[in-house]
């Protein structure tokens, strides 16, 4: 049976599209989820894709996390359901406390579009096992409010249980703390990733296909589970 | 104030109404008088005040424009032409492509963020209202002086607001220019183009038909805002001396048109409407007049049952406002409850404001009342028509003969000077990296982006499965166009059509924004009307038709016009973008061809500009059957693996074009002067119909020969190697120097 990937459209997502584009280059079955509706159609994990789930007017992500799906979302994720949350599903997936931290203006405050050379800090959660830790990837980064931000306990928690998923290198593009572009829970099914990999998939239209690696480590966790 | 209904303006031939103050001229309202046989209510003096705009009547400048229709090429790609909301092109494969760049410059200067935000709005519901997904935007910018302190002002928020307003609708941003001039100071041009994706049997028009069909307002809530807009804002010179004109913008609301795109989308899919129009400039006047226009001609309009922000507002401005993020579709009664459902889907609000009837009047009612009756082709389509004078100005002469010759303007004479003026200029803020502009636009979204930002054109992928793309480039020279406004439209349309060649793309279609000064002026229209002239005998040559734009006049602060600005797109369509050509030297050791003939042209030139601040003479000559001829080469090229890169030569000559395809590619490049040739000259005249391009050494001797047998100049010039770009015999400057002086250059001015 294929691996099913469910990708949430809330109405404001934007990269909804390329997040299952990516899920069936990567062997998957896509499956698109709607806002409004609590079911998951029986999915394996879901990604929350990029973009402006309600406009963001508030906080990014502050209403999303109040959507029918996330209810479900949430609830399976707790139980062990890989979750990864891009760009605007990073945001989420803090307001919805899933993650520790927030993420923030660009200290630049410009909207930034770049592509970002990033280090795999571990290869040990649900959507990093393709690769290996210390790898360095290039996968395109965009974002206006992407500065992750926490206090200085949980930065230390994060780093020493070895939960900080990659780093931005050579240059911090938002003023992130640490330097972290992704983080992932202390079970590791749950990961939010600032950078997009789903833009770097095909060698057409990305500027590498490094971000692909995201896509196939989940099914292999699923098809070992 | 009482309500003014039709029949109170019956019995009231002598109030006094404020046609002028309402941008109307003595004439134009007696001409209302006489076509309604009375005076007009005030509803219907804000309907023809806001239509007879120059913004949206084109009075002065559609004499002109006939020229599009009356040269159009014999062609089989176009579906849809001028008139509609945007051009429809064929592009195969059972697809069609709509694209059109139109103008937000006045109220960008205004009100910098909201102005170029709605401007992609506006564009962006344009394309969505033929029946397309937009696919893509692109924005051809021009500001006023790079160091300027006003600049700074208008720059970082136009650049935000055309980020802010597109990143949120997820549609990638894949190129346009930027050009920094003084002339543009007062009056900065903001250009907007969206491309859209459909396939032939989903392209909608604008028309109501149908007896009894329903008409539905759905998309934001109707404010009090962008009032006047398109009539005393668009259509007036700046003055000092007026008041404010900063509530005439619109304010824009981005995730609203996102969930307007998507359920428009739906609402397409299942076929629920007859016919659509988004509404923009003089918004529901507009939409509703031009819909009956094009229609049976008769419809009814309850104007209580529109959605408002603000419950104070009358009948006039409710027909006047520009509220964004709405659309009005005409739906067959048995389909209102889908259309209504879906709209319910997305958030989006909807109401039924009236219907088509089997008259030929455009009624519209408020409390019950009837405040507008008038026959709707009057407002949209026979507005007033103007014969505007225009002489070619007196210093026309002195101008071309200030020609920018080794005797007026010094030219360097040893490999240092040479050097030394390519680092000026690829430092100028005109040449130098956009990319602390572009890099605050997201090119990936979508996942199709194939080309983008430095390249000579955007191009994007529109099918998956079969790789069919299109690309589009816009290109304008103002200053070329000054100098010869008929040559200088011919050599925007001329840049635009090669950068589309470079590419891969075949070209296939125009549209063109057509930026000038105020048409009351002889001089301005003389560059109008050369301009048009020179465009629409240059479009029917290279065989791609105008099918449609926009006219921005006006753009003039007090007796200073802008230089006269035809913004020119060219859309081209290639069957497999993993065929397309970078502009990048990507690759050790291949050759460097430089096609076509180089002249001593150097007037308008991007050297006069930057190394001595001059501007005369002429700009380089055209030669359309050579850009024809050039561009076949190209495309051939880049379908048969013979090259590798390609990037055309324009604004700063070879020169530049080596710059920018080595520090792209991160390689240098070994240059040799061809026998005979001044090194000055071959490095930054900027003759047209020129590229350079990459060939794979394999390759030499088939590109060799084909270029013979087609009879187009090809010449060796070098090779791409090591970490610099050596001019043998004159210089060489290392890459990282290169760098240094091309980046960072805009940030500093502005950031």
């Amino acid at each position: 049976m294929t691996t099913r990937v469910g990708v949430v459209t809330f109405p404001g997502s934007l990269d909804d599209r390329d997040a299952r584009r990516a899920v069936r280059l990567a062997g998957a079955e896509p499956v698109a989820l709607w806002h409004r509706d609590k079911d998951l159609h029986q999915v394996d994990a879901v990604v929350l894709p990029g973009g402006f789930s309600y406009g963001d007017y508030l906080r990014c992500g502050a209403i999303s996390r109040f959507s029918p799906v996330m209810e479900t979302v949430i609830e399976q994720a707790r139980q062990g359901m890989p979750v990864l949350g891009i760009c605007n599903g990073f945001q989420v997936l803090c307001e919805s406390h899933l993650l520790p931290g927030a993420l923030t203006r660009n200290d630049s405050l410009h909207f930034v579009c770049r592509d970002q050379k990033l280090r795999i800090e571990n290869n040990g959660s649900a959507w990093t096992r393709d690769y290996t830790p210390g790898q360095e990837i290039v996968v395109p980064l965009k974002n206006g409010e992407g500065r992750f931000v926490a206090d200085e306990r949980v930065l230390d928690e994060l780093e020493a249980e070895g939960r900080v998923v990659a780093r931005y290198l050579d240059v911090n593009p938002n003023g992130s703390y640490r330097d972290i572009a992704g983080i992932t829970n202390a079970a590791g099914n749950v990961v939010g990733l600032m950078p997009h990999p789903e833009h770097a998939v095909e060698p057409l239209t990305g500027p590498t296909t490094e971000g692909l690696g995201f896509f196939t480590s989940v099914l292999k966790q699923l098809v070992n589970a | 104030m009482s309500l003014d209904t039709v029949k109170n303006a019956e019995q009231t031939p002598d109030a006094a109404q404020p046609w002028a103050e309402l941008g109307l001229k003595q004439d134009e309202y007696a001409r209302i008088r006489e076509i309604l046989g009375r005076r007009p209510t005030g509803a219907e003096l804000a309907m023809y005040s806001v239509m007879w705009s120059e913004h949206c009547s084109y009075k002065s400048s559609k004499v002109h424009l006939k020229q599009f229709g009356d040269k159009k090429p014999e062609t089989d790609a176009m579906l849809v032409g001028i008139g509609e909301n945007a051009g429809v092109v064929d592009v195969g494969q059972g697809y069609a492509v709509t694209f059109k760049v139109e103008s937000h410059n006045h109220p960008s200067y205004i009100e910098p963020y909201q102005g170029a935000a709605t401007g992609i709005g506006g564009i962006v519901r344009d394309i969505l209202a033929m029946g397309a997904r937009p696919v893509a935007v692109m924005d051809p910018l021009r500001f006023g002086a790079a160091d300027h302190p006003d600049t700074r002002r208008v720059l970082p928020g136009i650049v935000a607001g055309i980020g802010g307003y597109g990143n949120c609708l997820g549609l990638p941003n894949i190129g346009g220019e930027v050009v920094f001039d003084s002339c543009y100071q007062g009056n900065p041009l903001v250009n907007a183009l969206c491309v859209g994706v459909m396939k032939h049997e989903d392209i909608h028009l604008a028309q109501a038909s149908g007896a009894g069909n329903k008409v539905v307002l759905y998309g934001a809530r109707t404010g009090g805002d962008g009032i006047g807009g398109v009539s005393v804002l668009a259509s007036e010179t700046f003055d000092d001396t007026k008041p404010a004109k900063r509530p005439a913008v619109q304010v824009g609301d981005p995730f609203q048109e996102k969930l307007l795109i998507e359920c428009t989308l739906e609402i397409f899919r299942e076929k629920l409407v007859k016919g659509i129009q988004d509404l923009g400039g003089a918004g529901l006047s507009c939409a509703t007049s031009e819909l009956a226009s094009a229609g049976s001609g008769g419809m009814r309009i309850d104007l209580d049952t529109v959605h408002l922000r603000d419950h104070t507002l009358s009948p006039e401005e409710i027909l006047m406002s520009e509220s964004q993020e709405r659309m009005c579709a005409i739906v067959e009664p048995d389909k209102i409850d889908r259309f209504l459902e879906i709209c319910e889907k997305w958030d989006v609000i909807a109401n039924v404001i009236g219907e088509v009837t089997d008259g030929e009047r455009l009624e519209i009612f408020w409390h019950g009342e009837l405040v507008v009756d008038v026959p709707p082709r009057t407002v949209a389509h026979e507005g007033p028509t103007y014969q505007r004078p225009f002489a070619r100005p007196s210093w026309q002469d002195a101008l071309q003969a200030d020609a920018p010759t080794a005797e007026r303007l010094a030219r360097p004479t040893t490999g240092e000077g040479l050097k030394a003026d390519l680092l000026k200029l690829a430092s100028h803020p005109n040449q130098a990296s956009k990319s602390w502009i572009t890099d605050q636009y997201d090119r990936y979204v979508l996942g199709n982006t194939v080309l983008s930002h430095g390249e000579d054109s955007g191009m994007i992928r529109i099918d998956d499965e079969t790789n069919l793309g299109v690309s589009v480039a816009t290109d304008g020279n103002g200053r070329y166009t000054k100098l010869d406004p008929y040559t200088g439209a011919q050599l925007a349309l001329a840049e635009a059509y090669r950068n589309v060649a470079a590419g891969g793309a075949k070209p296939l279609a125009v549209s063109d924004c057509l930026n000038f000064g105020s048409p009351e002026d002889p001089d301005v229209m003389w560059q109008f009307a050369e301009a048009t002239r020179g465009l629409a005998d240059a479009c029917l040559t290279l065989g791609t038709p105008v099918t449609g734009g926009n006219v921005s006049l006006y753009n003039q602060t007090g007796e200073v016009a802008i230089h006269p600005t035809p913004v020119v797109a060219v859309l081209g369509v290639i069957d497999d973008v993993t065929r397309r050509t970078p502009m990048a030297f990507a690759e050790e050791g291949q050759l460097l061809y430089l096609l076509g003939d180089t002249e001593d042209e150097l007037g308008g030139s991007a050297w006069s500009q930057a190394v001595h601040d001059h501007l005369g003479g002429l700009p380089p000559k055209v030669d359309l059957e050579r850009e024809r001829l050039l561009g076949e080469i190209l495309i051939a090229g880049s379908r048969d693996g013979m090259v590798d890169a390609a990037h055309d030569l324009s604004d700063g000559g070879l020169g530049q074009a080596l710059v920018e395809s080595c520090l792209k590619g991160g390689r240098g490049a070994r240059i040799v002067v061809p026998e005979g040739m001044d090194p000055f000259v071959f490095l930054f005249s900027e003759s047209a119909g020129r590229a350079v391009v990459a060939v794979p050494r394999s390759e030499e001797l088939r590109f060799n020969d084909m270029c013979t047998a087609r009879g187009l100049p090809a010449v060796r010039i070098g090779v791409v190697d090591g970490d610099s770009l050596d001019v043998q015999g004159q210089f060489t400057v290392a890459l990282a120097e290169l760098k240094d002086a091309h980046t960072g250059v805009i940030e500093a001015l502005l950031a």
